[in-house]
């Protein structure tokens, strides 16, 4: 029961990105193609509520459910992962047209040639594992 | 209400859904990153054994892997109950017009068939193309330590610098895939 609330919050995002035609092959491209304003329009609302939102819990030093405080990890400090696996994600995302969540949506929505993609995301990210200490980091 | 939920969403709306999921798991004392629940396939299918990257305690990830289920739920709910017969994106007709050039038609479903009908599971071209779409993802996402929703929503969101250097990858990868490479597949 403890995991019901997860399986909800999941499917309003299933739902959310349907609905948005986020998960659309279509709305990928017309985005970097910067032909429609939609895609931005969608994540910068995201964004601006969310900044307001993080800064709001920050202010008050919020808790969550349970009572601990909401803490935010700043994130590890470096340009070459980021811009480096950043743009191998980019190309993956144009080409497949779906970044891992749309994917799976895809899968529920019925187009099932997305199980394909999504287990070559899986494998991706094991190569990624794999091969890390590699890896400019 | 029902016309509400059937016709689509504005991206104003869709927008103000997504933030308030990213906030409903901060407040369940989570957070928002869906491309997380790839290593954790990996890891619970005893990648760690092997690679250290998946050696961790994947159990305490369980609830996003629910998520993940929840998504393909409301995917098939969107699709069933939500979305009229033969709906298809309006998108722009430049868009159109730039796909036609690559040989793709106008939308008529949310996909274009040209590369997601069940029909292509014995197609080798398309195959190849969708398994190395999927694997620059999984790759680059991990490499880059989260996708969409990590980095663009919930990393930028926190004003992170690596994620704004992420999403700026996104696009120049984007950009690089859709002006130099499709041509190249599809032309």
């Amino acid at each position: 029961m403890k995991f019901l609330k997860y399986l909800l919050v999941g499917g309003l995002f299933g739902i959310v990105m349907t609905k948005s035609e986020a998960i659309s092959w279509y709305r990928i491209q017309e985005m970097f193609r910067f032909q429609d304003f939609h895609m931005y329009g969608i994540i910068g609302t995201a964004v601006v509520l969310g900044a307001i939102g993080v800064a709001l819990i920050k202010k008050f030093k919020m808790r969550d459910v349970e009572g601990n405080p909401i803490l935010f990890m700043p994130k590890n400090k470096s340009i070459a992962r980021y811009l480096i696996g950043g743009t191998i994600f980019g190309l993956g995302w144009a080409l497949s047209g779906a970044c891992p969540g749309p994917m799976v949506v895809n899968i529920g929505y019925g187009y099932y040639m997305f199980a394909v993609v999504f287990i070559f995301a899986v494998a991706g990210t094991w190569l990624y594992g794999a091969v890390k200490h590699k890896l400019p980091h | 209400m029902i016309d509400f939920l059937i016709q689509p969403w504005s991206w104003w709306f869709s927008g103000l859904v997504i933030a308030a999921i990213m906030f409903i798991l901060l407040f369940f004392g989570k957070s928002f990153g869906f491309s997380a629940n790839l290593r954790t396939i990996c890891a619970a299918s005893g990648a760690g054994k092997r690679v250290e990257f998946f050696n961790f305690d994947w159990k305490k990830q369980i609830w996003n892997i629910v998520f993940l289920v929840g998504a393909v739920i409301g995917g098939f709910v969107a699709s069933n109950f939500l979305t009229p017969e033969g709906y298809a994106p309006a998108i722009s007709e430049n868009t159109i017009n730039d796909l036609s050039e690559l040989g793709f038609g106008a939308p008529e479903s949310m996909q274009p068939s040209e590369l997601f009908s069940s029909t292509y599971f014995t197609d080798i071209k398309v195959l190849l193309l969708l398994a190395l779409g999927g694997l620059l993802v999984g790759f680059g996402a991990r490499y880059a330590g989260g996708c969409t929703s990590g980095h663009a929503i919930s990393g930028i969101s926190d004003l992170q610098i690596p994620s704004i250097i992420a999403v700026v990858g996104f696009f120049i990868g984007g950009l690089i895939m859709t002006f130099f490479i499709f041509p190249l597949i599809f032309g």
